[in-house]
């Protein structure tokens, strides 16, 4: 990195060509998600086959065409040129202007560096090998209210015994304490029995559009931008997406007006639309919903007969005074509205927050307002995967009943958070004002989650040049940003945009030591590519 | 949502394991009776213990800080250090982080290498797909293969009703072959030609043949002659063959040890063994391991092409990733401790134990099962599992009908009902008509088995007393 700050000018000025030939041709190769050396024909589609009577029975052109359909481009073209650009350097380092490559498409914390909660991984330690408590040589090393939580934890379990397939909604106790963590949070009760912890939030967000798609005249309204989760799935499930834009103008706002008139377009299309999605704090947009306009949202669904899907991963990641997270729960509870109001699922994940435990899928949807028959049907479709993992279960019951003022480990518990939640705001912000200071870019203030937003306007030398090769504009600028400066960002494209508007999403991921080397590679970058393509 | 605009397939689709026997079992242990539950394979909620390396090591790889204290060789062996260290280097930034959509390279290597050791012949990590629990690999490749109705998959029945829940949640057609119980659940090539013909009469294109071997609920382990004969007809009818492993380690028989359908299609060599398109599918929850709960398991495809690859990974990564631990679970599960390492003397005695008591259980399940009126039962050659067939008295099947319950369900509850058995009707796994079985599982803790045996041989000879007529039993 030191090494291309030092000679970026020079480079960027040589390797503009090279940068834009380079564009040409990795667009023109086949996109390998993989790198393999077996394999012969790889290029050709499919093994030939001298022998057989037929093609092979599962090829591109029998593969289920929803597989084909769907997309998902936090891990799409971008990614995987990244991927490609990494080997690349592993095997002949020196062979491009960066000498690392800064995931910056995903919201991964821990793969940037930041640390777990030390209270969480000595509880989950105990559990895994419960032996540990039953040694003191072992128990000495874990914090006193690390044991206890451990056994408490694992008296949930018949025998102990972590390595069992658990209750297809997760283990009972877990539930109930997930369900005194809800209440605690919202100041109202929560039933354990709403609660289905599952491999991450992804697979309910799976569950739910299975349950209601029916063909592609069903429809779930989709806020523009969206996490392509959402997108992805309905594709999956065969539905429609119908979208519904959030205002970049009023700080991504959501207008109950935008909502109706989709509502409308849709139904004059033949389309039933059978769910509102609503991500908040945002994703990518990192808008904190203001509680009155939760309460219209609940309403407009109420009055609607839809499905409240509230995506809330990021309930713990506010960044500004001025908002507050509000779980849709609490607001529709606040309303007086019950089980025979409102239909909603919410959902929350054990990846997000101050602890970003990612890779331990765990997460859990609460079930609120649907019938004993949907109920039942809801239960039948998540047996079929058995259980979630029980690490994960153990994970969410603890975010979401983490250490207490009393606690030993509270003090430490809470520096950790403290410092992580602080930093994230710094990041935000820093990001914030060089997207903003950069020549035709603006950028909202994250005001939630781990991403910001921005938007370029694109010259039209550098549109015309994207469509030379056949790609999105804002692909082709983060293309060129990942060859120059080995930053991976998401195009806009992959979540939804105002047609003609481009926009990327980067994470506010990088540790605070990166964020200077980011912040003037990417001005560096930006400033060149503007040379290059200004009108 | 009401019950009338959900989707069809979702109401349509029935998943027995955790269907209604399990939740009266669940509702009488809430009132606090006794129950024993044999309905699903899970190994360690009946006293199986885990084994201490793997939950040493992933202890370790868990909270790092222990591998940073001066002392902690003194607490933990030092292979279980230097795996925890070995697994945490092959990751991004540990437990936490989001690995590769197809799971952390480094472990698909190890499982590349499981595989070449096993069969003798080279696998390709790219071609290994990490995911949390076999199950949603199944998933993951029926969804690529079902366009609709009109595509079939062929199941064996009796069968695992994750292929018919699925392949119905999908909206596939299940084409079923029935695995002949006379002929020790034999699989017979004249039944699995006609399934096909009939299906395509009725303009079913038939896409895909699983095959789980060992067998469930069966435990019947295929011959490689079988294995071969299977392999061919996929061949020639142009089917992508699945091939459901996950009970590789569980054999209980020397006359028919394991051997992977990869093998036997490298034996035979020539196109076939380039052209046959096969998904084999592994995991931690069963063999000696039984670690259900941590969700970890793999697929491997062979001659799938490079491009549906691509597909099936993009589809993979809408998931993000599998869980962490779980993968690192199997990586351990195909490297385990070695002959020389510290860990090794205790690590073989657990899993001999596990695996020859499992063994002697399911000698004692099958015998028990036999030694009762008017039931007879296969030998579980293989898997976690015991399938009786239970000769229903016709008396018996019309009080099942004035219940409104299906014999194989009345029967079962009422055996909960007396004994605390939890098990699944074999109405629930397919049978053919007319022909009445149960499953259980063969994971009860052997010092209590007899007493279940017992248990069971008084309850069912009792139910036989009532519902008998006096000439005997007549079979419908």
């Amino acid at each position: 990195m030191r090494r291309f700050v030092a000679h970026s000018a020079r480079n960027l000025i040589t390797r503009r060509r090279n940068n834009l030939t380079t564009c040409v041709l990795q667009h023109c190769t086949f996109p390998l998600r993989f790198l393999t050396t077996a394999s012969p024909g790889y290029l050709s589609g499919h093994v030939a086959s001298a022998g057989s009577a037929s093609a092979p029975p599962l090829t591109l052109d029998t593969i289920n065409p929803k597989v084909l359909k769907c997309e998902y481009a936090v891990l799409g073209e971008t990614f995987i040129l990244a991927q490609r650009l990494q080997q690349e350097l592993k095997e002949n380092p020196g062979s491009h202007p960066f000498d690392e490559l800064l995931y910056c498409n995903i919201g991964s914390p821990h793969s940037l560096g930041q640390q777990p909660i030390t209270f969480f991984r000595e509880v989950l330690a105990l559990c895994d090998h419960p032996a540990m408590l039953d040694r003191a040589e072992t128990r000495g090393y874990f914090s006193a209210d690390a044991v206890k939580r451990a056994f408490q934890i694992l008296n949930h379990f018949p025998g102990r015994a972590t390595g069992a397939y658990s209750h297809t909604q997760g283990i009972k106790g877990l539930r109930d304490t997930i369900a005194s963590g809800i209440e605690a949070r919202d100041g109202y009760p929560a039933d354990p029995n709403d609660i289905f912890l599952t491999d991450g939030a992804s697979p309910a967000v799976h569950i739910i559009m299975q349950l209601l798609i029916r063909s592609e005249k069903d429809g779930i309204l989709c806020p523009i931008p969206q996490y392509p989760l959402y997108s992805g799935s309905i594709t999956l499930h065969g539905g429609s997406l119908v979208p519904y834009y959030l205002d970049e103008d009023t700080g991504w706002g959501l207008e109950i007006s935008e909502l109706k008139n989709q509502l409308e377009t849709a139904k004059s299309k033949g389309i039933t639309v059978r769910a509102l999605v609503v991500i908040n704090p945002g994703n990518p947009t990192g808008q904190v919903l203001a509680e009155t306009n939760q309460q219209e949202i609940v309403e407009f669904c109420k009055n609607e007969g839809l499905v409240l899907l509230a995506d809330e991963v990021y309930q713990e990641n506010v960044y500004v005074p001025d908002k507050q997270f509000h779980s849709f729960k609490k607001v529709s509870q606040s309303m007086e509205y019950g089980e025979e109001d409102i239909s909603l699922v919410s959902l929350q994940s054990v990846s997000k927050g101050y602890y970003g435990e990612c890779g331990k899928r765990g997460g859990y949807m609460e079930v609120t307002g649907f019938s004993p028959e949907i109920r039942e049907q809801i239960y039948k479709v998540a047996s079929m995967d058995t259980c979630s993992n029980i690490s994960g279960q153990i994970l969410a019951s603890l975010v979401m009943n983490p250490p207490k003022v009393d606690d030993e480990s509270y003090e430490s518990y809470s520096a950790e958070k403290d410092a992580i939640l602080s930093s994230l705001a710094r990041r935000a912000k820093t990001l914030e004002d060089v997207f903003n200071s950069l020549e035709g870019v603006t950028c909202n203030r994250a005001e939630g989650a781990m991403y910001l937003f921005p938007r370029i306007e694109l010259p039209k030398k550098a549109t015309e040049a994207a469509k030379a090769v056949n790609t999105a504009p804002d692909a082709f600028y983060a293309r060129c940003l990942l060859n120059a400066t080995g930053i991976v960002v998401v195009p806009g494209c992959g979540f939804g945009q105002v047609p003609g508007q481009w926009h990327f999403r980067c994470t506010i991921l990088p540790q605070e030591d990166k964020i200077p080397t980011i912040v003037s590679q990417l001005t560096e970058f930006h400033k060149a590519f503007m040379d290059e393509f200004r009108d | 949502m009401d019950y009338e605009n959900l989707n069809e397939n979702v109401k349509k689709c029935q998943y027995a394991v955790r269907g209604e026997l399990y939740l009266r079992a669940s509702e009488l242990q809430k009132e606090g009776k006794k129950i024993i539950f044999t309905n699903v394979g899970n190994p360690h909620a009946l006293g199986q213990k885990p084994l201490t390396f793997p939950r040493q090591v992933i202890a370790l790889c868990q909270a790092p800080f222990l591998l940073d204290d001066p002392n902690v060789g003194l607490v933990f062996p030092a292979d279980a250090i230097a795996r925890a260290k070995h697994y945490l280097s092959l990751t991004t930034g540990g437990l936490g982080a989001y690995s590769d959509s197809r799971g952390v390279p480094g472990v698909r290597k190890e499982v590349a290498e499981f595989i070449e050791r096993r069969d003798g012949y080279p696998s390709d990590p790219e071609l290994i797909f990490l995911t949390d629990g076999a199950s949603k690999g199944v998933m993951q490749i029926l969804n690529a293969i079902i366009r609709g109705e009109r595509d079939g998959i062929l199941v064996p029945v009796p069968q695992y009703p994750l292929y018919s829940a699925t392949i119905s949640l999908l909206g596939g057609s299940l084409v079923p072959y029935y695995l002949e119980e006379t002929a020790n659940w034999g699989l017979d090539i004249v039944n699995l030609r006609e399934s096909v013909a009939q299906a395509r009469s009725q303009g079913i294109t038939v896409r895909a043949m699983v095959i789980i071997n060992p067998g469930n609920p069966t435990g019947q382990c295929l011959s490689e002659a079988n294995l071969k004969e299977i392999l061919k007809f996929c061949y020639q009818n142009n089917l992508v063959l699945l091939g459901d492993e996950v009970y590789q380690q569980n054999i209980y028989q020397d006359e028919r040890p394991f051997i992977s359908a990869r093998k036997v299609l490298m034996d035979m060599g020539g196109p076939i063994s380039k052209e046959l398109q096969l998904v084999s599918f592994h995991t931690v929850s069963k063999g000696y391991w039984g670690e259900c709960g941590q969700r970890g398991a793999y697929f491997e495809m062979t001659n799938i092409p490079p491009k549906t690859v691509e597909e099936i990974y993009k589809v993979a990564s809408i998931s993000l990733s599998p869980n962490v631990p779980g993968q690192i679970f199997l990586g351990l599960m195909v490297t385990p401790p070695k002959p020389g390492d510290i860990s090794y003397e205790r690590f073989v005695r657990e899993s001999k134990g596990i695996l020859e008591s499992l063994r002697r259980r399911a000698q004692i399940m099958t015998d028990g099962f036999n030694s009762c009126r008017n039931v007879v039962c296969n030998f579980t050659e293989g898997a976690m599992y015991s399938f009786p067939q239970i000769r229903l008295p016709p008396k018996a099947i019309e009080a099942a009908k004035k219940d409104g319950k299906v014999p194989d369900v009345f029967y079962c509850l009422k055996l909960l009902e007396a004994t605390g058995i939890s098990t699944v009707p074999g109405s629930g796994f397919g049978q053919k008509e007319g022909v009445f079985h149960l499953r259980t599982t063969i994971l009860p803790a052997e010092e209590d088995m007899p007493a279940i045996m017992a248990s069971f041989k008084k309850f069912n000879d009792e139910f036989m007393e009532q519902y008998e007529d006096y000439r005997g039993y007549s079979r419908m």
